[in-house]
């Protein structure tokens, strides 16, 4: 497989006008939120945070492209698989600001909290799609995880178990080009990282992670596969990203400037953009509204965020076990009044 | 002397070690061009090449397993694991291998190498970053576990780890890293592994600690000298396996008392061993129970609540007046 076997977007139209105006404006949005995020990380406001800017393609395309049935099984990165899945922002936000209340989904949604443990949360879809398959459910399972997450023994594993027992399931890998400093050619001797699927007997795709419909069409066809009894799917969304690993890394330390650039010309946006223009679909006037909108729902994750009230110690004990040991209720009698102590001192 | 910090003395022991023996080699995720996550290998695979300072996927199973065949091949492995609690992938080649194959070949085989990575809590890190697992290793008969709480030990006994006959652990605290200097000598010198160091002597209460938590002991014994007038030792244990049993002994026959404390939940943590070891050897002297300060049993929680779950000066200030408030025959 060669790089000139990356899918991209047909010429005649596949997605309505309607959704691509919606997937553009979902990745100006979470575009919008990742850029305060790290801002609110600089100013102390929030946790070490991992940007996805660069990859809202990737991520928004294919996210869309599922049913609410499905189930996800995300690694850390993938803000906007979460959110457009039925996670609401704010919980986004608390998990990043270092309270597990944010790993919470709503009830109903299926989405696995964040694992950061690298490709540990493969197998786990493994195990979702058995049952799906077991229990008769239309339902798939689809596990995003990046191009060093496939050097990992988690991922070879569930790869052929996957493939072996025919699950209903996508495996969606976001190479974008790095794990922390490692570039992806140091980390994988083979050109596209889609062909490790033939090794498992499995079909492999590599699709243009910046073009959204590409991304969609692609994940929509392996999810309709994976329903309709067809086996699992690898797919190897080539994408870039723009920012530091987390914050708490320096990214210039590493790659050229050049190299940024290079991919900034290629911004999912934009291109979304270009696409909109070409049926014209993009007016000052419906991209002024759609930016506004935008604004509105980050700024008011933002301030729920801020105004969650105070984390408690129930969050730390409560649910270790449904029922709690005595050792442990005691543990916790002697946290809470350390606490109390600790207050009347500062009080 | 150089005046350097915990980090910069690893950073001093690694480049030592690279220019005195073209066997050894530093393998591990982001170690090359990036320094490390830390910059604990700052500069040196530009010093020492690719070769000698070696990117390798993002695999901790075939980096500990590799080490092996690198070890019983001639070589002598440095490994980095970036954090502590993503070696669990590689424990079954640790628990499995690197401990036993000497044992396994009676002598013919041996995987001299040293394992470091970076552990437990206090800097806000992201979930997991920040456990302290020390003790599911220190459980392993033929693996040494050291972990360094100045600057000077640092380098002193990662020195030592690396010319070490069998696989050395190094784990490192990194809530200290950076967190103060100390002047350390010049060049190349060892702290011998399996010894602990008396930081502070004292005459009512012991309190045992290591890594990050020994700046932790002082000011809990600190505060207990200054609130209630209490002599307190404070001994750094450096190394948890093998444990200097002698200096357990040795100071809670002075002082009667004790103290363990450890950011790892208590249930079967480490602490329970140094329990079981005054039980041992220091019975007879003893006046109160070993009193154990500890994280709590559950997961180290998302940073919103370490500071809660993070034994702290006052939690070791409480845990020495009770040693010494308690009264023989207080529970009949
Ligand atoms: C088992 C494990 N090893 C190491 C790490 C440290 N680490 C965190 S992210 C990362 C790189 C991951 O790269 P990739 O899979 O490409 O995902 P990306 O960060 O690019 O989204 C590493 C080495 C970890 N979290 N888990
Ligand atoms: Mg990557």
């Amino acid at each position: 497989m060669s790089v000139d076997s990356i899918r991209v977007s047909q010429k005649e139209p596949q997605v309505s006008t309607d959704m691509l105006q919606r997937m553009y404006e979902l990745m100006w949005m979470m575009r919008q939120l990742d850029r305060r995020a790290v801002a609110l990380q600089r100013q102390g406001r929030l946790g070490t945070y991992a940007p996805l800017e660069g990859q809202e393609a990737a991520q928004i395309g294919s996210a869309l492209a599922l049913r609410v049935q499905d189930f996800v099984f995300p690694s850390y990165r993938e803000h906007a698989v979460a959110y457009v899945h039925g996670m609401p922002l704010k919980r986004i936000l608390l998990y990043w600001n270092g309270r597990y209340d944010g790993a919470m989904p709503p009830e109903g949604v299926n989405l696995f909290p964040v694992s950061v443990p690298i490709a540990t949360q493969i197998p786990h879809a493994a195990g979702a799609a058995l049952a799906a398959k077991l229990r008769g459910l239309d339902q798939i399972a689809v596990t995003y995880f990046g191009d060093g997450a496939t050097s990992e023994g988690d991922f070879h594993e569930a790869m052929n178990f996957a493939a072996v027992m025919e699950l209903p399931l996508v495996f969606f890998c976001q190479n974008n080009g790095y794990a922390i400093s490692l570039p992806s050619r140091k980390q994988t001797k083979v050109q596209r990282i889609a062909e490790k699927a033939t090794a498992y007997g499995m079909e492999g795709v590599t699709v243009d992670g910046n073009d959204v419909i590409a991304v969609y069409l692609a994940m929509r066809e392996a999810v309709a596969k994976a329903a309709s009894g067809g086996g699992p799917t690898l797919i190897e969304a080539v994408t870039y990203r723009m920012g530091s690993h987390t914050t708490a890394d320096d990214a210039s330390r590493y790659r050229d400037a050049s190299e940024v650039e290079m991919w900034k010309a290629r911004d999912p946006i934009l291109r979304a953009e270009n696409a909109l223009r070409e049926r014209g679909a993009f007016s000052e006037e419906w991209v002024t509204q759609v930016r506004k909108h935008a604004e509105e729902i980050v700024t008011e994750a933002i301030l729920d965020m801020q105004s969650e009230p105070p984390v408690t110690l129930d969050q730390l004990f409560d649910h270790v076990y449904r029922d709690m040991p005595k050792e442990l209720a005691i543990q916790k009698q002697e946290a809470l009044s350390r606490q109390a102590k600790g207050e009347s001192v500062r009080g | 002397m150089a005046n350097t910090t915990l980090i910069g003395a690893i950073t001093d022991a690694l480049r030592i070690a690279l220019q005195q023996d073209e066997r050894v080699i530093i393998l591990g995720e982001d170690v090359g061009k990036n320094g490390g996550v830390f910059r604990a290998t700052e500069g040196l695979q530009e010093e020492f090449g690719e070769t000698r300072v070696m990117d390798t996927p993002l695999a901790e199973a075939a980096i500990i397993g590799a080490s092996i065949g690198l070890a019983v091949n001639g070589m002598i492995p440095i490994a980095e694991i970036q954090f502590l609690a993503f070696a669990y992938p590689a424990y079954e080649q640790l628990v499995s291998h690197v401990s036993r194959i000497r044992m396994r070949s009676q002598g013919r085989f041996s995987a001299p190498m040293v394992v470091r990575a970076p552990y437990g809590g206090g800097i806000r890190a992201p979930e997991l970053h920040c456990d302290s697992p020390e003790v599911i290793f220190a459980h392993v008969p033929g693996l040494k576990v050291v972990v360094p709480a100045t600057p000077y030990d640092a380098k002193g006994l990662l020195l030592a780890a690396i010319a070490d006959p069998d696989p050395v652990l190094f784990f490192e605290p990194m809530r200290i890293y950076r967190s103060f200097r100390e002047e350390v000598p010049e060049g190349y010198y060892t702290v011998p592994i399996g010894k602990a160091r008396v930081v502070q002597e004292g005459t009512d209460c012991t309190v045992f600690a290591w890594g990050a938590m020994v700046p932790v002991a002082l000011q809990g014994a600190d505060l207990a000298r200054k609130q209630h007038g209490i002599s307190v030792e404070v001994i750094d244990l450096r190394s948890l396996s093998p444990l200097d049993r002698d200096a357990i002994r040795d100071s809670v026959m002075k002082t009667g008392r004790a103290v363990v404390l450890h950011e790892a939940p208590r249930h079967a943590g480490f602490g329970a061993e140094i329990v079981a070891t005054i039980n041992d050897l220091a019975l007879d002297a003893l006046m109160a129970p070993v009193m154990r300060v500890t994280g709590y049993d559950t997961p180290y929680p998302l940073f919103a609540l370490e500071d809660a779950y993070m034994p702290d000066a006052a939690r070791v200030a409480e845990g020495i007046v009770q040693a010494m408030n308690y009264e023989i025959g207080a529970r009949l």
